[in-house]
């Protein structure tokens, strides 16, 4: 019981000195690792199908377009966050995906006569409003839980940690100005008109931080 | 057949916030302390700036008791079951949820001890609403205000003090009871939003202050001071500046020698001696095997809903329907905090409030508790009302539009990049009162792994507790609208489902009949049996419970310590 009191003590007093340098360094003296830190680019998917994939990907880039020009959920591969978290913490959820991305292109069969990934853009989203709305048949429960649990998940997928698969080359966090992760933040950098440099880096960059899984001592 | 295991003077049911608490006075004292925990050891890093893992995914590098043990609610006897919570609200681990809490450590008002006594002195006992089972508390804040202290010293809290042995400073919270002595650390800074609403507050005619935290606002106790990093909501510390009781009191308990801490330890009941009625010990499972761990005294330090759930659960002859629970009190007196009815505010500018925690911020309680006049209200008590610099990334996106932009497609991206740091949650505490039908029992159908039934919450806000909200909601507006917000929006009351603020369910007062334990937080009906947490208080009052909890905790252990010869 002493080794872990002594333990945790020293461990402190090494973060206050490893803060002590970060908090010196010039602005953009620490280069973010980008090449760790970028998502993969899309490859097969892990959980999902082909098809469901393609469903699930379109579904994504409506939902938060690039039709501005900058980027949306497909550029940030929201949707291969989805994928990764169904073979994972959102296992659960694996066969309501089946149901519900299988749902959508019968709907749109029905409604636009092909799948929802051969429709325009106008019409994929005459068909995530109707699903919003509730007015779009063949789903269980139905369409509305649906449309809000990938919203729900989109946006995580978005706006995430690039280790989780999603939120690639942080172009959700840049979407929003998201300055990033700071391990330390001066008092300068929390006043309204400051713009803190952005940070565009994982939290786990760092490899000796525990990601998940419970664990003892 | 458990396995049996060599006694100690005593044992205590969880090492969170307040078990973590408890144990430093006891083995201080010389007491042989056994604490058992479900959760690990968890420390910095485990501690990674991840609002995945934080905010939507309930800590999965923890133990999941809790997870699998999560309340179910229903609004009243007749309503249908609410959908049941995703995740429970709290999680194991040695230090339990103060690892992950917002860390805001208030002390209660004077008025929320003697809610009776002071409206029907003020008002005419006709204010107490119909069907409340409120009671004064059996002391004041007086008899608190040690306790207090000595947990805002041996824990960690930075603030500001507003009442000094009657001297009032303008800097803290001139509302606040009076306390013997300064803060052991200064307040958290302030950002520059949580300035501009202070100063706005104070345009207003109110008395803004900081609110005080268990997080270091400079170096305390060989640890560093916070570097607002932005992930303390449901975030552990990356440099421990957030001071659980994992990094606090358990340590410093287990440095005398006479703590020892088994983690991973899932107790599944207390047992009693039948011929006595008094505890014998604890039967728990680790590893898949069944102890029993034999000791004088036993403190039930669980959660609230855990607490209820243990007595219930721990039928015996002596205790037919129960432990401590033959007066029918356990699970009586049930309380969330009313910290729905939030308003949400749109601004013209930008905040800058993607760093800092829920424990920096601006508070104003001129309508908190009964610090302003309710002859000519319909309600009592009051709110805490608190901004703050709190913002993820996740949680900035999923921001409202205001009814000013569609909810997904083009015209939200538009409005999100624009607006996504210009928007402002204000959190409100208020006056929960407990009702004759709120209440928690055991659920007649939905179990556990164990097969265990979990805890059923039957419990609704009533007319009170609703218009407390709705007039909160409107001093907010006016805060908001001071400040040039170009947008409000008042959310819903909520329901009383599983909270991080639930009160009650094993009352602390004189009456046995109408409290499961006395003064010193042991069982009326099992003298060895002591209970410590937010089960214990009979009001809620208009801020956070912790420090409250822990400074009970704190007397309940002393108590015992001291009382030893007469205890067991």
């Amino acid at each position: 019981m002493f080794s872990q009191q002594n333990n945790s003590r020293r461990k402190a007093l090494k973060n206050v000195a490893a803060i002590g340098v970060a908090a010196s360094l010039p602005a953009g003296a620490i280069k973010p690792a980008a090449a760790a830190d970028a998502a993969p680019a899309r490859t097969t998917p892990q959980t999902l199908s082909a098809a469901e994939a393609a469903t699930l990907d379109a579904i994504c880039g409506r939902l938060i377009p690039s039709d501005d020009g900058t980027p949306g959920a497909k550029e940030a591969r929201a949707a291969d966050y989805i994928d990764r978290s169904l073979a994972g913490y959102l296992a659960g959820l694996r066969k309501a995906y089946a149901a519900g991305l299988a749902a959508v292109d019968v709907y749109a069969k029905s409604s636009k006569g092909t799948l929802f990934t051969a429709l325009s853009p106008a019409d994929q989203d005459a068909i995530l409003a109707a699903m919003q709305k509730n007015s779009a048949t063949g789903f269980t429960p139905n369409s509305a839980a649906f449309f809000n649990m990938v919203w729900g998940h989109t946006l995580q997928g978005t706006f995430c940690d690039p280790a989780y698969g999603g939120n690639a080359k942080f172009v959700g966090w840049d979407m929003i100005s998201y300055p990033g992760i700071r391990m330390a933040v001066a008092p300068e950098e929390q006043r309204m008109s400051v713009k803190p440099k952005p940070q565009r880096q994982s939290a786990y960059r760092d490899a000796t931080l525990s990601k998940g899984g419970a664990h003892g001592h | 057949m458990a396995t049996n295991l060599k006694k100690t003077d005593v044992v205590v049911i969880g090492l969170g916030a307040v078990g973590g608490v408890a144990v430093l006075p006891l083995a201080r004292a010389g007491c042989e302390v056994i604490g058992l925990e479900a959760g690990t050891w968890l420390d910095t890093k485990d501690f990674a700036a991840d609002e995945i893992s934080n905010n939507f995914r309930g800590w999965p590098k923890s133990v999941q008791k809790a997870n699998r043990e999560i309340p179910t609610h229903r609004a009243n006897e007749k309503a249908p079951y609410s959908p049941r919570f995703p995740l429970h609200p709290m999680m194991n681990a040695v230090g339990g949820t103060s690892l992950h809490y917002w860390a805001q450590s208030w002390r209660l008002n004077p008025w929320d001890f003697k809610v009776v006594s002071e409206t029907t002195k003020r008002y005419g006992a006709s204010r107490i609403p119909k069907g409340s089972t409120v009671e004064d508390w059996p002391f004041g804040l007086e008899e608190l205000e040690s306790y207090y202290d000595k947990v805002e010293y041996e824990v960690g809290v930075s603030g500001k003090a507003g009442n000094i042995n009657g001297s009032i400073d303008p800097a803290g919270n001139i509302f606040e009871g009076s306390r013997k002595r300064e803060f052991p650390m200064p307040p958290l800074r302030g950002t520059e939003f949580t300035e501009r609403m202070g100063a706005v507050a104070r345009k207003l005619g109110w008395a803004p202050f900081p609110g005080p935290a268990a997080i270091n606002s400079q170096v305390y106790d060989d640890r560093p001071g916070c570097v607002y990093h932005g992930y303390c909501n449901r975030g552990g510390c990356h440099i421990n500046a957030k001071n659980s009781t994992t990094v606090s009191t358990i340590p410093r308990a287990q440095k005398t020698g006479r703590l020892k801490v088994v983690d991973q330890a899932h107790v599944i009941r207390i047992e009693v001696d039948e011929r006595t009625a008094r505890t014998t010990g604890v039967t728990y499972l680790k590893g898949g095997v069944e102890y029993f761990q034999p000791a004088d005294v036993v403190l039930l330090g669980s959660y609230t809903y855990e607490n209820v759930r243990l007595l219930l659960m721990s039928k015996s002859k002596a205790f037919p329907n129960g432990l401590a629970n033959n007066n029918g009190q356990v699970g009586r007196h049930y309380m969330t905090h009313n910290t729905g009815s939030v308003l949400t505010a749109l601004f013209p500018y930008d905040i800058n409030a993607w760093y800092g925690m829920p424990a920096q911020g601006v508070a104003v309680d001129n309508y908190a508790d009964d610090n302003f006049d309710h002859s000519k209200l319909d309600f009592i008590g009051g709110g805490n009302m608190w901004v703050y610099s709190d913002r993820r990334p996740i949680v900035a996106a999923s921001m409202s539009t205001f009814g000013k932009a569609p909810t997904w497609g083009a015209g939200w991206k538009s409005f999100i990049r624009q607006n996504a740091d210009r928007w402002n949650l204000a959190y409100m505490q208020k006056t929960t009162l407990p009702y004759e039908d709120n209440y928690l029992d055991l659920d007649p159908t939905v179990k556990d792994p164990l097969g265990n039934p979990v805890t059923r919450i039957t419990a609704d806000f009533k007319d009170n507790e609703k218009r407390v909200g709705a007039y909160m909601q409107d001093r907010m507006t006016q805060w908001f609208n001071e400040a040039g917000a170009i947008a409000v929006e008042r959310g819903p009351a909520g329901t009383m489902g599983p909270s991080t603020h639930a009160y009650g369910g094993t009352r602390m007062g004189d009456n046995k009949a109408t409290n499961v334990v006395n003064r010193w937080g042991f069982a009326h009906e099992v003298p060895n049996l002591g209970i410590i947490g937010a089960s214990v208080m009979g009001t809620s009052g208009s801020h956070n419970p912790t420090l409250t909890a822990q400074a009970l905790a704190w007397r309940t252990a002393e108590y015992l310590s001291k009382s030893w010869k007469s205890m067991v």
